[in-house]
């Protein structure tokens, strides 16, 4: 489904990503563990769109069409998401209004018929109920005032009712407690499907415990350094990401 | 019976007064500090005599909030035609300014340039010279008009020039809602308004002021308001049209516990001129003032903002704030924005706050990775922006309304310029 191939990225002149190479076929979850801090979310925002990010090269195709060369909003329409590490706050959108414009911006990109106010609030209801987003979390503008495990899940929701083919989640679990954890874990596994693959982006072991990969894979000093199963996590959570410190392949 | 002959000797000297003093003083220059950044060369050519009658017909106009009462002015002169004035409870009056001129003309003294103080006013000065139509609402003590008085301001012909003059008295504890709308004409024109308001003890007037006028007119308008113990004015002015549009308001809070509120949203393109120019005037103890200001600027647009707020020195325990907001959407847009707070007295509370900006991008890279088209993104963004502005009004009648001719104009301006 998303492939990349020696994918080279540089910010304001600094090269982060030095040739990434990674596939993520379809119905697959796969994690990025990302020891050292600079620069993780560069990866999510270069296959999101973002400007400010120069590939310098390689490539990255998504069911074959090539990904870099399509807006933030093509992209989107397409099937990528991408839930953010820091979700924006946008004062004065109340996040119903929100939730049902991308909703219908995604919709009329397939050619379906805009949802009226009704039938929007009839098909987010139950999903917001799973995630505990109340009507008044609706009603309020987008993440304003939204404690950060309320932040991650309107991520979720909006995960869930826009329906994409392929999913980053941004180190979804920073500055979660246990009981958010579960609850956006819960989120994020009720939408595994053999038609969608994920892409999970974190620092902590912890999180691939209740969302648990197919495929993990280090990623240090611009490469990725190792892969393997479920299982590397464990060894590395006893290992500690020391060895990948000089920068050298493992 | 005409006009003429009974116009009463306060009237007579009224105007006389209006007319010498704006001889006088001609128009205002950008060398005097409160129209520092508005010039008004473009008026030079005129010689201000109101447009005669009403020439031709008005296009119809469709209603913006189910009012109770609507009264419709064109070219500044009540169209008894195009008005519908319902039953008022307890003697109240709303009519006319002819009207009253004509049949009850001394209602009106003592009451009318009372507030409106044409020595530093040479515009309140011109429209005192040709006062001879407008509204008049004046409400006896304790009584409440339900529903909202709509009054309709259009222009027919070319170039019309109409200075309708506005009078509002509420006796104690009387309620009114107004709302203005500025719709002028395709022929342009000038429109020089003066509104005079009156509140009596635990009055409560809540007056909204629309303008939608085609590029090519230029409206003034100046406000002023005298508001008593307990008593409120709270007011929003959505200028979304008119070449050039300026607001200028005055609030006097002159007994204790008095509250005003004066917000207002301006959405400016093109080559379009938005002016503000607030005074809260601090006179009594225990007020309050709010203003909350934004505006959006596009194009070569430019959008003013002076805001002061004066406490006195026996004004103690004076709570006032004040915010404007602008966001610039382009490299041409300018916005001159000056907060003022002068304080006298050594026991209050005051705070403003004033931001230029541009639109967040990290909000807007957020909306698009969500699948939202760029342009429907930045519109998005906008209407949030000016949302904050709209939401200040309490009445949810008006605010939808006031909402939906902003999101219009948004709508509009966004399709011109994708």
């Amino acid at each position: 489904m998303l492939e990349i191939n020696d994918l080279h990225v540089s910010v304001d002149g600094r090269e982060i990503l030095k040739g990434l190479t990674l596939a993520i076929p379809a119905g697959e979850v796969h994690a990025i563990m990302w020891p050292n801090g600079s620069g993780k979310s560069t990866l999510s925002y270069v296959l999101s769109g973002r400007e400010g990010y120069d590939v310098t090269g390689g490539s990255v195709t998504f069911n074959g069409k090539d990904l870099l060369t399509l807006a933030p909003e093509e992209r989107a329409a397409a099937g990528v998401f991408l839930a953010f590490q820091y979700p924006v706050e946008i004062p004065g959108v109340p996040n119903a209004t929100f939730l049902r414009t991308a909703v219908n911006a995604i919709r009329r990109s397939r050619g379906e018929k805009d949802l009226d106010a009704i039938q929007f609030m009839r098909a987010v209801k139950e999903k917001s109920k799973k995630l505990g987003i109340t009507d008044e979390m609706m009603k309020r503008a987008v993440n304003v005032g939204f404690s950060g495990g309320e932040k991650k899940r309107n991520e979720i929701l909006q995960m869930a009712m826009l329906e994409p083919a392929f999913a980053i989640l941004d180190e979804t679990d920073s500055g979660l407690d246990i009981d958010a954890l579960r609850v956006v874990a819960d989120g994020v596994n009720a939408l595994r499907d053999p038609g969608r693959s994920m892409l999970v982006i974190t620092h902590y072991q912890r999180l691939l415990e209740y969302i648990v990969p197919d495929r993990i894979h280090v990623l240090a000093h611009g490469l990725i350094r190792r892969s393997g199963g479920p299982e590397l996590a464990h060894e590395l959570e006893k290992t500690g990401y020391a060895e990948f410190a000089d920068g050298k392949a493992a | 019976m005409s006009a003429v002959a009974t116009q009463p000797d306060w009237l007579t000297a009224l105007r006389d007064a209006g007319r010498a003093r704006f001889g006088e003083a001609g128009l205002p220059t950008q060398r005097q500090e409160i129209w520092k950044y508005t010039g008004l060369n473009k008026l030079k050519a005129l010689t201000f005599e109101p447009s005669a009658d009403i020439a031709g017909t008005a296009p119809a106009i469709e209603p913006l909030i189910d009012a109770a009462h609507r009264l419709t002015f064109v070219n500044g002169r009540f169209d008894a035609a195009r008005s519908r004035i319902g039953a008022l409870p307890g003697n109240a009056i709303l009519a006319s300014l002819a009207e009253i001129l004509r049949d009850r003309p001394n209602l009106l003294e003592g009451r009318m340039g009372v507030t409106a103080a044409i020595d530093r006013r040479p515009m309140a000065a011109l429209n005192t010279a040709w006062i001879e139509d407008g509204l008049v609402l004046i409400v006896p003590r304790g009584v409440a008009v339900e529903g909202v008085i709509e009054a309709v301001f259009v222009n027919t012909g070319e170039a019309p020039v109409a200075h309708p003059r506005l009078l509002v008295a509420l006796g104690d504890m009387a309620e009114v809602v107004l709302v203005e709308r500025h719709l002028g004409g395709g022929g342009g024109g000038f429109t020089n308004q003066v509104a005079e308001i009156a509140l009596g003890d635990g009055a409560s007037f809540r007056h909204y002021v629309h303008h939608a006028e085609p590029t090519i007119s230029t409206a003034l308008e100046t406000v002023t308001v005298t508001v008593g113990r307990d008593a409120s004015y709270r007011s929003f002015g959505l200028a979304a049209g008119g070449g050039l549009v300026r607001r200028e308001i005055e609030v006097v809070l002159r007994q204790p516990g008095g509250f005003a509120q004066v917000d207002g949203a301006y959405l400016v393109d093109g080559e379009r001129h938005a002016d503000t120019t607030v005074l809260i005037d601090h006179q009594a103890d225990h007020c309050a003032s709010r203003q909350t200001h934004k505006g959006v600027i596009d194009d070569d647009g430019r959008a003013v903002y002076q805001g002061k707020i004066l406490v006195r020195p026996h004004a103690q325990k004076t709570d006032g704030y004040q915010l404007s907001q602008t966001l610039l959407l382009s490299g041409g847009a300018e916005a001159d924005v000056k907060p003022e707070l002068e304080i006298h007295a050594d026991d209050v509370k005051c705070s403003h706050g004033a931001t230029v900006g541009r639109l967040d991008a990290d909000a807007l890279f957020f909306l698009r990775a969500r699948g939202i088209p760029e342009a429907e993104a930045r519109a998005l963004l906008i209407q949030g922006f000016i949302g904050g502005a709209l939401d200040e009004i309490d009445r949810p009648d008006v605010r939808e309304a006031f909402g939906a001719a902003a999101s219009n104009w948004l709508t509009a301006h966004s399709e011109s310029t994708a």
